[in-house]
């Protein structure tokens, strides 16, 4: 989506083998299994998996929102050239909301339901600058006005639950881009609103990271969704990225059997009357309980013996497209041959 | 707001109609003679009946209903029998004792179950939260009479810091903010707290336990805030419920202080209740009652207000 200009090189974020496990239940939970992530500056990313496969988690790593007393993170985490696993308590706050914000599914729920919206951005603003309320209530309808608000000044003095749900979303992102941030978690920002403010919340997320050079890393498990704004996808499971390369190169040419297999369970527009979706057999596995070889392995129609053994390397498809998969070969040409299934961004010009 | 302020002051005038009229009734149907209490016991039947005829009590209870309420309404309550002095003159000073009493017993309350409260809900199943909870019980379980006696026991008789009953010195019924008076008012207002204590203790733990579970606590840490500006956060969420359980703390405490009263013979109205049913003394009963019903609708009124003012989210239409 970016050309290379706008695109500097020197990731922005930077996450090498991380592993969260959660310790709080009877036993331990491996929710992420050694991920390896990198968001140039202004590049998005979009993380894409069911539920469970740890896509969440691992945004949520990235500011150490998990409760420390159940939660271990192993690894390597740096953000704008500073190591988040390594933070104290301060420097973690500072951070937050300031070089790395987040943008929730539900503002509903994310939103403190007593205080305006004016009220929590000007919150935040003077948590993190030295600026007199004024000044910071004056930046708040700036960004109400930039996220396209309509009576931005009205509605600064609004509550939640008198806003609705896409106008909510929008004053969460003025909330999360209120200090400024270099990086920008989307927590499935647009699952909980219908199809047609979906769009208008991509396109603003799209024009927005453009205009700020953000490094986005947008989680989602909705394929058309992610397909919109995102540069790369990386595609989770059970805790890893299973396939990982440039969103054009990974939809029309996946290679992983699940990446595949969730392609073929969409539901696309030109759907038969009476057709049956594709789904995808099974459940995701245990993470309480995680098998020695590949995790898709029980669900996967390419299985053989040998996926059972080990944990499959990544394997190099060419132009930064790896997948974790034994079985590369034979998914090679499957999508080729039925092209028309791939999803395309609404916006895209010939 | 002003449409909403009158529509509920205006619900209030059939509530406080049905009060009287089931105070009166509870009063009339119960056993025993009020004037036994004043008429020599070798009084003639005549005198008796005279003196029936005097208070009125010959006549049907719906025109003794209706005579006491329309007076009720100017503001008469009637005589005492036992004191022969104005009701409302007796029990307008036993509400100020009351009052003051119950309103410094709640703010003890509120003050220290809320600190019991925050603390075992931010650090829940933690041996803090423990013996916070256990105290919350225990204040809620504990007989407050005995309660009272024991502090009696160990404050007034052994230690003899404090006063053990009476509402100043020398009896002399006039109240003032000053150490001689107060230190009456320092025993019977710890035991009281007890009961409001324990239960806004336990309220505030739950509601902080389920405030820190929701997810914009999340988000407040994900902007940044440190653990106090969260805690300010949760402080104002909690607020408005914290606040309704405290005003209806206050209004149990108005009228449910007969034995703590008692105990430590504090002028109150639950004193003065105490001594009208031993007295039979219907007009200072029923005045005080009434008294004390239209306390607790106001007060529930002013909760009700407060609250939709401080929680946005409750409507006010």
């Amino acid at each position: 989506m970016n050309t290379d200009t706008q695109t500097d090189r020197t990731p922005i974020v930077s996450v090498r083998d991380l592993r969260v496990t959660f310790t709080g239940g009877k036993k331990p939970v491996k929710a992420v299994n050694g991920v390896d992530l990198s968001v140039a500056r202004g590049e998005t990313v979009a993380l894409i998996g069911e539920s469970g496969s740890g896509k969440s988690v691992t945004l949520r790593s990235l500011l150490r929102l998990h409760p420390a007393r159940r939660t271990r993170i192993e690894g390597r985490i740096d953000v704008a050239g500073v190591d988040v696993l390594a933070m104290n308590n301060r420097t973690l706050a500072d951070y937050r909301g300031r070089i790395a914000s987040m943008i929730f599914q539900e503002p509903l729920l994310a939103l403190d339901p007593v205080y305006t919206v004016g009220a929590q951005i000007v919150e935040s603003i003077r948590r993190h600058e030295r600026i007199s309320p004024a000044d910071a209530r004056k930046r708040a309808l700036e960004l109400f006005e930039r996220v396209r608000i309509p009576s931005p000044e009205r509605r600064l003095d609004a509550y939640p639950h008198e806003m609705s749900g896409g106008m909510r979303q929008r004053a969460m992102i003025a909330l999360a881009l209120a200090c400024r941030p270099q990086v920008l978690l989307a927590d499935e920002p647009t699952t909980a609103l219908d199809a047609t403010v979906q769009i208008q919340i991509l396109l603003l997320l799209r024009e927005l990271q453009r205009e700020l050079g953000l490094g986005i890393i947008f989680v989602t498990h909705d394929m058309g969704a992610a397909v919109e704004v995102a540069d790369r996808f990386a595609v989770m499971y059970a805790g890893r990225i299973v396939e990982e390369g440039p969103t054009r190169e990974v939809i029309r040419n996946p290679r992983h059997p699940y990446t595949l297999a969730l392609m073929q369970a969409r539901a696309d527009g030109a759907m038969e009357k009476g057709a049956r979706l594709a789904s995808i057999p099974g459940a995701p596995p245990d993470l309480a309980n995680l098998p020695a070889g590949c995790a898709f392995a029980e669900r996967c129609t390419f299985v053989q013996p040998a996926c059972l053994q080990t944990q499959p390397d990544a394997v190099e498809l060419g132009g930064s497209h790896r997948a974790r998969c034994l079985r590369t070969d034979a998914t090679a040409h499957v999508m080729t041959r039925a092209a028309t299934h791939a999803p395309r961004p609404l916006t895209e010009t010939a | 707001m002003i449409f909403y302020l009158l529509r509920r002051i205006v619900y209030t005038i059939p509530i406080m109609i049905g009060v009287a009229f089931f105070c009166f009734l509870l009063v009339h149907i119960s056993p025993g003679d009020p004037l036994v209490s004043i008429l020599p016991p070798d009084a003639s039947i005549e005198l008796q009946q005279q003196l029936m005829k005097l208070y009125g009590f010959d006549r049907p209870w719906y025109e003794q209903f209706a005579h006491w309420f329309w007076r009720a309404l100017h503001g008469d309550l009637g005589t005492s029998i036992a004191s022969g002095r104005s009701v409302s003159t007796e029990v307008m000073r036993a509400v100020g004792n009351t009052l003051m009493l119950s309103c410094m017993a709640t703010l003890i309350g509120f003050l220290f179950g809320s600190l019991f409260g925050f603390v075992a809900g931010y650090f829940r199943d933690s041996w803090v939260d423990r013996v916070a909870s256990a105290l919350s019980v225990l204040g809620v379980s504990v007989p407050h009479y005995w309660l009272g006696m024991v502090l009696v026991i160990i404050f007034s008789s052994q230690l003899m810091w404090l006063p053990a009953t009476g509402a100043g010195p020398g009896g002399s019924g006039e109240w003032a903010w000053d150490w001689a008076h107060v230190q009456f008012m320092v025993l019977p207002a710890i035991t009281m707290s007890v009961i409001p204590m324990g239960i806004i203790a336990r309220t505030v733990r739950a509601l902080v336990a389920d405030i820190l579970a929701q997810e914009f606590v999340v988000g407040l840490r994900a902007k940044g805030l440190t653990d106090l500006g969260i805690f300010l956060h949760v402080v104002k969420n909690a607020a408005p419920t914290a606040l309704a359980v405290m005003g209806l703390q206050l209004g149990y405490l108005l009228g449910g202080s007969i034995l703590i009263e008692t105990v430590f013979s504090w002028p109150g109205t639950g004193f003065l209740l105490n001594s009208a049913i031993f007295q039979r003394d219907m007009p200072l009963l029923q005045g005080t009652i009434l008294v004390l019903a239209t306390f607790f609708v106001v007060l529930n009124l002013m909760v009700d207000v407060l609250q939709t003012t401080l929680d946005p989210r409750i409507q006010r239409s």
